[in-house]
C-alpha cells in the first residue's frame, strides 16, 4: 500500500502551515533523508525530510498551499514494487499502526501555539476536562490567527496615557523588542549580550532586527557560558555601561546566579554607595510545554528574596513594553522575568513616544467587590478566566495584576483586601517560601482584621515539573484551582 | 606536552571538518582501522538502528505525539558505536540531551526510550522525563541531561566513584562544541587530571551549538586541544569514520583504564538536522548539509565497504534495514499505545 507522507508540526508552536514548494516531483524516486518539500510557518521556512523509501507517486497538496494543517496528508509514496495502480487501493500511515488514537494520543490536544497553549491550559483546567487527547487535525487552527489570542483583558488605562491615545496590537515580543530598540537608540551606553541574540535574532525571536540596526559592538552573541557572560555584563556594568543580558531561559541562569546576587545586587551596598550596578538580566522565566523539569522552573520567589534587586513580571505587551523601559533605565540591577507562552500573545499598546510604566506598582486589571485574586506573568491568564467563570455564579472578583514583585505594592493589595476581605494567589511556582507565601505574610500583618477568610496560595505542585502531557497538566494551576479556592474563601461551594 | 599529535587528520579551523579528512581516515597505512567482517557489520546495524529510531521519532514529533524539545543525533552516529565499541561491561556514559543514540548504543530497549520520548508509563523514566532525561542503572547510563555541560562535572565524579572503589571502570563523558566553553568543565579537567580520574572527555563537535558555529564561539577552534593547560592528551578524530572512533576510543579508554588520568577525543562531526525540530537552521546552507550526507555519512561509508569487499550483498544490507525498521517500528507503536502514566505518579520519586 502506498505510503502517506503528513504535513508534519515543525514547531510545538505550529498548527498550521504553507506548503510553500516541493523539491520533488510525481514520479521520482525518494529515499530516507531527502528533503522533499519546503513548509512556511508564521516564524520559519522549513524542509520536510522523507522517512519512507520509494517512489513519490501522488502530491496531494498542491505547491504554494496554505492554511495545510498538521497532519494532513500530503502526498503518497509508492514502496518498492508497487505501482500507480497501487494509488487507487488507499493508503497505509507512515507509522503503520502507530496512528493517534483518541484516547492514547494527549499530545495531540496539548497547547500548541504559544498563544493558544495558555488559553487552552486554562480552558481545560475550567471545564475540568479529563477526556483524553483529540485528533490532531480536529480543531487545529490556522497558525497566528486571532483566536490563538487570549480574550483581552478589560485594560484600565494606565494614569499617564492621555485620552484618546491609539492602541496598537501587540505581541509580547515585539513589545518587549520596541522597549529595546527605543532605549538603544536613546542611550549608548545600552548594548544587549546573550546567547543568539544577534544572528539567530534571539531564540524566542525577542531580539529580532536589532542586530542590523545597531551592529555586532552593540547586540552580542555570546558562547554558551552563563556565570562568565553574566559577570562580564557585571563588570561592564559596574564600570558605568547598561547592559541587557538575556538568559535563553532563566533556567540556565542558575549557572550565573553566584554572579547576580552576589556581585550585581550586593555591591552597592558594599561598597557604601560608591559603585551601583545598572543592569537588566532578562529571558523566558517559568513552565513552556512539556520541556520537562530541567528547562520549566519559575524563579520569581528566588529573586524575590535578594535586597538589592528589583523584580519585574509583566503579564500584557504594554506592561513589558513600559516596564522594559523603566529596567533599562533604572539605576539597579533588575531581574525581568518573561514568560514564553506570552511571546507570541497580542495585547493593545498606547502608541506614544516614550511609554514607561513605573516599577513598583501594581495594577488592578479587573475591578471586583467579592475577593481579590493577585496574580502576575502568565498566572494573570488563570486568574482573568477565573474571575470571567466566578462572574458568570455571581461572585465579583476584583484581580490585581502584580507586575512587580519586588519591591512589592502591598498597598494596593491591602486596599483592595480592606475592601473585598478575601484573597487568592495565583502563582505557577512552588508554595513554600513562594511569592504567595510572602503576600499571604503581609496581608496577615497589615490586614489581618479585615480578612474574613484564610489567604489562600493557588500554585504550582510541589514537585519538580513531569513531561508527561496529562501530569504536566496536574502539576501546573488551572482556572479550576482558582475559581475553587475564590469560592472557599467566599463560602460558596 | 602529552597532546600527541592530531592524527586524525580533520582539523576544526578548516570547513566542516570531515571534508579535510584523507578518505581512509586515520593511519590506515598501519591497518589498526581494519574492522572485521563482524565489527563491520555490528557497526552497520547499529548506526541503522539509531538513524532510523531518529528518523522514527522525527516523524512522531511531527504528528504531535512528542512534545517539548526533541534533539536527534543523525549524522553523529559513528561517535556513539564507535565509542562502545571500544569500552568494558560496566564503564559507565554520560552525556547531554542530545542522548537518544547513547542509549540504544548502551542497548537500552528502544520500545523504552521512544515511549518516554511520547510520555507514557513505559517510558524509561516512567514518562516523567522526556527525550532529556532518561537513565539506566542496569545499563550504566546516566543520563539525559538538559544543562549545557552539567555533565562533565557529573561524569567526573562517576570517574571519581570509579578510583574510589578501584573497580577499575572508565567513565565515558559526551558533551557538544558549544558545552565546551562552559566553565565548569574546565574546573572537572583540572580535579580529574589532578586526581587522575579514569575518565575519556568525547566532545562531539558537531560545528554548531544551536545557531553558533564553532568559529563564532570558541577563540580555539581545536577543542582537542582544550585540555592543554592541565596536561590532559588529546586528539582529534574523524567522527563520521567508525573506526576512526573506535581506534582512539581504544587507546584513550586504555590510557584511563591504566590509571593515567582523563583523555579529550574531539570527534569531528555532523549533525545533518536542526539543533531541535523547531530549527529553521538558517546559519548554514543547504549545501554543507548535503555535502556532508553525499560525502562523509558515517552509515554509508561502511555500507561502501561492506559491498566494495563482497562482505555483504545488496539484499542483506536490505534484510537489515528491514529488521531495524521493524524494532523502530514496534518501539512507535508501543510508544503510542502504552497509557499516560497513573495521575498518581505526579506525587512520587521526590524522595526516597
Ligand atoms: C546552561 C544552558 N545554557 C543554554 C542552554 C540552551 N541550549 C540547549 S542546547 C544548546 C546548544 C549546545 O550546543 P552543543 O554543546 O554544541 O551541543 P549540540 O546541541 O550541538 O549537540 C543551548 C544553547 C542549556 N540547555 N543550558
Ligand atoms: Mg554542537
Amino acid at each position: 500500500m502506498p505510503i502517506e507522507v503528513l504535513m508534519p508540526a515543525l514547531s510545538p508552536t505550529m498548527e498550521a502551515g504553507k506548503l510553500a514548494k516541493w523539491l520533488k516531483k510525481e514520479g521520482d524516486a525518494v529515499k530516507s533523508g531527502d528533503v522533499i518539500a519546503e513548509i512556511e510557518t508564521d516564524k520559519a521556512t522549513m524542509e520536510v525530510e522523507a522517512v519512507d523509501e520509494g517512489v513519490l507517486g501522488k502530491i496531494l497538496i498542491a505547491d504554494g498551499s496554505e492554511d495545510v494543517k498538521v497532519n494532513t496528508p500530503i502526498a503518497l509514496i509508492l514502496a518498492d514494487g508497487e505501482d500507480e495502480s497501487a494509488l487507487k487501493n488507499g493508503a497505509s500511515t507512515p507509522a503503520g499502526d502507530a496512528q493517534p488514537k483518541p484516547d492514547a494520543a494527549p499530545a495531540a490536544g496539548e497547547p500548541k501555539t504559544g498563544g493558544e497553549a495558555a488559553a487552552k491550559r486554562a480552558d481545560e483546567g475550567a471545564a475540568k476536562d479529563a477526556s483524553g487527547g483529540k485528533q490532531p487535525t480536529g480543531d487545529a487552527k490556522a497558525t497566528g490567527s486571532a483566536a490563538a489570542n487570549p480574550p483581552a483583558p478589560e485594560v484600565l488605562p494606565e494614569p499617564d496615557v492621555p485620552e484618546g491615545t491609539e492602541m496598537v496590537m501587540t505581541t509580547v515580543r515585539d513589545a518587549l523588542r520596541d522597549a529595546m530598540l527605543e532605549e538603544m537608540r536613546a542611550d549608548e551606553r545600552v548594548f544587549l549580550m546573550g546567547e543568539e541574540v544577534a544572528e539567530y535574532q534571539g531564540a524566542y525571536k525577542v531580539s529580532q532586527g536589532l542586530l542590523e540596526e545597531f551592529g555586532a559592538e552593540r547586540v552580542i552573541d555570546t558562547p554558551i557560558t552563563e556565570h562568565g557572560f553574566a559577570g562580564v555584563g557585571v563588570g561592564a556594568a559596574l564600570a558605568g555601561l547598561k547592559p541587557i543580558v538575556e538568559f535563553m531561559t532563566f533556567n540556565f541562569a542558575m549557572q550565573a546566579i553566584d554572579q547576580i546576587i552576589n556581585s550585581a545586587a550586593k555591591t552597592l551596598y558594599m561598597s557604601g554607595g560608591q559603585m551601583g550596578c545598572s543592569i537588566v538580566f532578562r529571558g523566558a522565566n517559568g513552565a513552556a510545554a512539556r520541556v520537562g523539569a530541567q528547562h520549566s522552573q519559575d524563579y520569581a520567589a528566588w529573586y524575590s528574596n535578594v535586597p538589592g534587586l528589583t523584580v519585574l513580571a509583566p503579564y500584557t505587551a504594554a506592561d513589558a513594553k513600559g516596564l522594559l523601559k523603566a529596567a533599562i533605565r533604572d539605576n539597579n540591577t533588575v531581574i525581568f522575568l518573561e514568560n514564553e507562552i506570552l511571546y507570541g500573545q497580542q495585547f493593545p499598546v498606547p502608541k506614544l513616544d516614550d511609554y514607561v510604566v513605573p516599577i513598583g506598582k501594581a495594577k488592578i486589571a479587573r475591578p471586583g467587590k467579592d475577593v481579590t485574586i493577585v496574580a502576575w506573568s502568565i498566572g494573570m491568564t488563570y486568574a482573568l478566566k477565573a474571575a470571567e467563570e466566578l462572574a458568570k455564579d455571581g461572585v465579583d472578583a476584583e484581580v490585581i495584576d502584580l507586575r512587580t514583585i519586588r519591591p512589592m505594592d502591598t498597598d494596593t493589595i491591602i486596599e483592595s483586601v480592606k475592601k473585598t476581605g478575601r484573597l487568592v494567589t495565583v502563582e505557577e511556582g512552588w508554595a513554600q517560601s513562594g511569592v504567595g507565601a510572602e503576600i499571604s505574610a503581609r496581608v496577615m500583618e497589615r490586614a489581618f482584621d479585615w480578612l474574613d477568610a484564610p489567604v489562600t496560595r493557588v500554585s504550582g505542585k510541589d514537585v519538580p515539573m513531569p513531561y508527561a502531557a496529562n501530569l504536566e497538566k496536574l502539576a501546573l494551576p488551572s482556572v479550576a484551582e482558582v475559581v475553587e479556592a475564590a469560592k472557599a474563601v467566599c463560602y460558596r461551594t | 606536552m602529552a597532546v600527541s599529535a592530531a592524527k586524525a587528520a580533520p582539523t576544526s579551523d578548516s570547513q566542516p571538518a570531515p571534508e579535510a579528512a584523507p578518505e581512509t581516515g586515520v593511519s590506515s597505512a598501519s591497518g589498526a582501522l581494519e574492522f572485521t567482517k563482524e565489527e563491520e557489520l555490528h557497526a552497520h546495524r547499529e548506526m541503522l538502528l539509531i538513524r532510523r529510531f531518529e528518523e522514527k521519532a522525527g516523524q512522531l514529533y511531527g504528528m504531535g505525539l512528542i512534545g517539548g524539545f526533541c534533539h536527534l543525533y543523525i549524522g553523529q552516529e559513528a561517535v556513539v558505536i564507535g565509542m562502545q565499541m571500544a569500552v568494558e561491561p560496566g564503564d559507565q556514559v554520560i552525556t547531554g540531551y542530545r542522548d537518544h543514540g547513547h542509549m540504544l548504543a548502551c542497548e537500552m530497549d528502544p520500545k523504552g526510550v521512544m515511549a518516554e520520548l511520547t510520555g507514557r508509563r513505559g517510558g524509561y523514566s516512567k514518562g516523567k522525563g522526556g527525550s532529556m532525561h532518561m537513565f539506566s542503572v542496569e545499563k550504566q547510563f546516566y543520563g539525559g541531561h538538559g544543562i549545557v555541560g552539567a555533565q562533565v562535572s557529573l561524569g567526573t565524579g562517576l570517574a571519581f566513584a570509579n578510583r574510589y572503589k578501584k573497580n577499575g571502570k572508565v567513565s565515558l563523558v559526551y558533551f557538544g562544541d558549544g558545552a565546551s566553553n562552559q566553565g565548569q568543565v574546565y574546573e572537572s579537567f583540572n580535579m580529574a587530571k589532578l586526581w587522575k580520574l579514569p575518565v575519556v572527555y568525547v566532545i562531539e563537535n558537531n560545528k554548531y551549538g544551536m545557531g553558533t558555529s564553532v568559529e563564532r564561539a570558541s577563540s580555539n577552534t581545536n577543542l582537542s586541544q582544550r585540555g592543554a593547560s592541565f596536561d590532559i592528551p588529546g586528539e582529534q578524530v574523524d567522527g563520521m569514520d567508525v573506526r576512526a572512533v573506535k581506534a582512539a576510543g581504544a587507546r584513550a579508554i586504555a590510557h584511563a583504564r591504566e590509571g593515567k588520568g582523563p583523555y579529550i577525543l574531539e570527534m569531528v562531526t555532523y549533525r545533518y538536522r536542526g539543533h531541535s525540530m523547531s530549527d529553521p537552521a538558517k546559519y548554514r546552507s543547504k549545501d554543507e548539509v548535503q555535502k556532508m550526507r553525499e560525502t562523509h555519512d558515517p552509515i554509508e561509508q561502511v555500507r561502501a565497504r561492506l559491498i566494495k569487499a563482497g562482505l555483504a550483498t545488496e539484499d542483506e544490507l536490505k534484510a537489515v534495514d528491514k529488521e531495524v525498521r521493524d524494532i523502530v517500528n514496534a518501539a512507535a507503536e508501543f510508544a503510542t499505545n502504552d497509557p499516560e502514566p497513573d495521575p498518581s505518579e505526579l506525587w512520587t520519586d521526590i524522595l526516597r
